[in-house]
């Protein structure tokens, strides 16, 4: 038996923040926060930064790679990721050449959410049709992972030139850049994290998250049936931690409340009551609390959905500069050592199980 | 067939993702037989339904055709037309598809559907027998807003076609999957039931959700 190894990451869609005065900051005053954030999550015992990639009003995290690039020479340790790109709208070479970049720069930290992503602005922006968004996944999918484990590559495909015995410079160790593909619900996404011997990263951004335990064994079998090695899983969710409950919700539901009603006019829902996010931090996905509270709520869950990676977003346009340093403070300084704590001497989940999957016979 | 004995009840099922596994996990429940299909082979989808929703068998979607009378429509909504016009003639058609422009991109005829996307549905289709439903709530809300019939607070889904009888047998499938069914009359006040609508993504009881009906048809 071990204890359970997990890894913490803290996560930014680039949103734009305001200042003691209350004043709302700049786009590029927002870019310079982030990277002074991600120094303070270094300092603070957070293994993770990880970028979205949005191109909309208020987010200014659409080159995220240019922001990780800047922290690489601000730090020494914390690992430096997106969460997530893009990929269906990017073009593999280029993308395979920035992070292969960004990981000789920081000296191996580099790493990579793949995804959909909620948001599908990307599409119109670049010239690409929504309807072909399965294609285009799966093929720069492809093409990725052949860039990350195997050069040189021969490849072609639909969605961009083909390739012949290419070499894509600087050269990394095969498969040495952690990319993960991020999943929102659907079974055929999680049976293709399994199918490429990805882990993966699940989006819960509402509801309880054991809702997402039939997807983790989902995954599980089909690791097991495409003969791949037992691999992490990890989830994302958004969160505010403050010194009590109270406060903690004071300072997050106004902002949360915006963007709540911003997304429902979108997306046809109707604004969630206060009642229902009281519910969502009691028994759902929002990680908004004291440190004792979160940290119970993510030992939970990581042990419900048997987790090696916690991420947590901790911006929201508009929330003051005060609340994000905060909760980085308190995540890194009490969350997770706390978490680590709860968790101590548990047995490592994935051992048993992998030893289960081991015995001739437990599996068809 | 439907309306036969409990060992005749069958559900097809054509789309093996989100929605479609979970309606699929509720007619098992509820003691339909069900097949299930994605775009491709079964093979593809076997894993998916043994764990999603296992006791429901995965086939093609020819299979899942010749297999039941009624079929529930579960694609992404830019894929539908990928689908042959007589696929489902004589069959009655559930079509459980929203337009979201976010998902589906630009599609000028489902966008400016003045009656609502079921009727471009119907038009693809001519032979088959729309019913639109069971496209009003998001599946986890479907998951788990089930509950036997007669339990207090019971959540509503109205379902609308211009075939009263189809209609009449998707109302009694909705009961049977855990829901009060309420006739929001025809195909075009279906409207109501899209992103956008006034019944749309809210767990209403059955009498509101028909209050909510009522009014939206005579202020049309
Ligand atoms: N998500 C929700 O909460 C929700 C709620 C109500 C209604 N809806 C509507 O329900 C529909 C499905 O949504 P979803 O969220 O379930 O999508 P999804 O998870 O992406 O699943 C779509 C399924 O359809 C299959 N499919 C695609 N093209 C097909 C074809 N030509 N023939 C047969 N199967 C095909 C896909 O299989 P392959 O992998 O083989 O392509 C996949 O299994 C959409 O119209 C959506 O608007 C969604």
């Amino acid at each position: 038996m071990t204890t359970r190894d997990i890894e913490f990451g803290l996560n930014s869609f680039g949103e734009v923040s305001r200042d003691p005065s209350g004043r709302l900051l700049s786009e590029a005053e927002t870019v310079r926060l982030m990277i002074e954030e991600a120094v303070l999550a270094e300092s603070v015992g957070i293994d993770l930064f990880s970028i979205g990639e949005h191109y909309r009003h208020q987010h200014v995290d659409s080159a995220g790679h240019v922001i990780l690039a800047t922290i690489a020479g601000r730090t020494e340790r914390i690992r430096l990721g997106t969460s997530v790109t893009v990929l269906s709208t990017q073009d593999p070479v280029r993308l395979y050449a920035e992070f292969a970049t960004l990981d000789a720069a920081s000296n191996g930290r580099a790493q990579l959410i793949v995804g959909r992503a909620s948001s599908t602005e990307s599409f119109p922006l670049f010239g690409f049709d929504l309807a072909d968004y399965e294609t285009l996944f799966e093929e720069k999918l492809d093409l990725f992972t052949r860039l990350l484990r195997d050069q040189p590559v021969t490849w072609s495909g639909t969605v961009r030139s083909p390739l012949t015995d290419q070499f894509v410079r600087p050269a990394i160790a095969p498969g040495s850049i952690p990319t993960w593909v991020g999943v929102g619900g659907s079974p055929q996404s999680v049976i293709r994290a399994a199918r490429y011997g990805l882990p993966l990263m699940l989006a819960i951004i509402g509801g309880p998250p054991s809702r997402f335990a039939p997807y983790v064994d989902l995954y599980k079998r089909a690791l097991d049936q495409f003969e791949h090695p037992r691999l992490p899983i990890g989830m994302h969710s958004i969160g505010l931690v403050a010194r009590t409950d109270e406060e903690a919700r004071a300072a997050h539901w106004p902002y949360w409340e915006a963007v709540m009603k911003l997304a429902s006019k979108e997306r046809g829902f109707s604004v969630p009551s206060p009642d229902q996010y009281a519910a969502e931090i009691a028994d759902g996905a929002l990680f908004v609390g004291s440190p004792e509270t979160v940290a119970t709520k993510i030992a939970a869950t990581v042990r419900t959905l048997d987790l090696s990676r916690f991420d947590l977003k901790y911006d929201l346009v508009g929330l003051p500069q005060v609340s994000r340093a905060t909760t980085i403070e308190l995540f890194g300084r009490e969350v997770i050592p706390r978490v680590r704590e709860l968790l101590e001497d548990e047995p490592g989940l994935s051992d048993d199980r992998l030893a289960a999957a081991n015995t001739p016979g437990s599996h068809v | 067939m439907s309306s036969g004995g409990d060992g005749d009840l069958r559900l097809g099922i054509v789309g093996a993702g989100k929605v479609g596994t979970t309606i699929a996990r509720a007619a098992i429940a509820a003691g339909y037989d069900v097949a299930i299909s994605g775009s491709g082979p079964a093979e593809r989808i076997a894993l998916t339904v043994d764990v999603l929703a296992p006791g429901a068998r995965a086939v093609t979607t020819d299979e899942v055709v010749r297999y039941a009378d009624i079929v529930v429509l579960a694609v992404p909504t830019h894929r539908f037309r990928e689908l042959p016009h007589d696929l489902f003639a004589g069959k009655v058609l559930i079509d459980a598809m929203n337009y979201w422009e976010p998902i589906d991109g630009d599609d000028d005829e489902l966008a400016t559907a003045p009656a609502g996307t079921s009727i471009v549905v119907q038009g693809h289709f001519p032979s088959a027998r729309v019913v639109k439903g069971l496209n009003q709530l998001g599946y986890h809300e479907f998951e788990e807003g089930r509950r036997p019939s007669g339990v207090e607070g019971r959540v509503a889904i109205a379902a609308a076609s211009d075939d009263r009888t189809a209609l009449l047998e998707v109302l009694q499938l909705i009961d049977r999957l855990g829901f009060d069914a309420v006739d929001a009359g025809l195909l075009e006040a279906g409207v109501a039931l899209e992103p956008d609508g006034s019944a749309f993504g809210v767990a209403y009881s059955s009498s509101e959700l028909s209050d909510l009906l009522w009014l939206q048809e005579r202020s049309a």
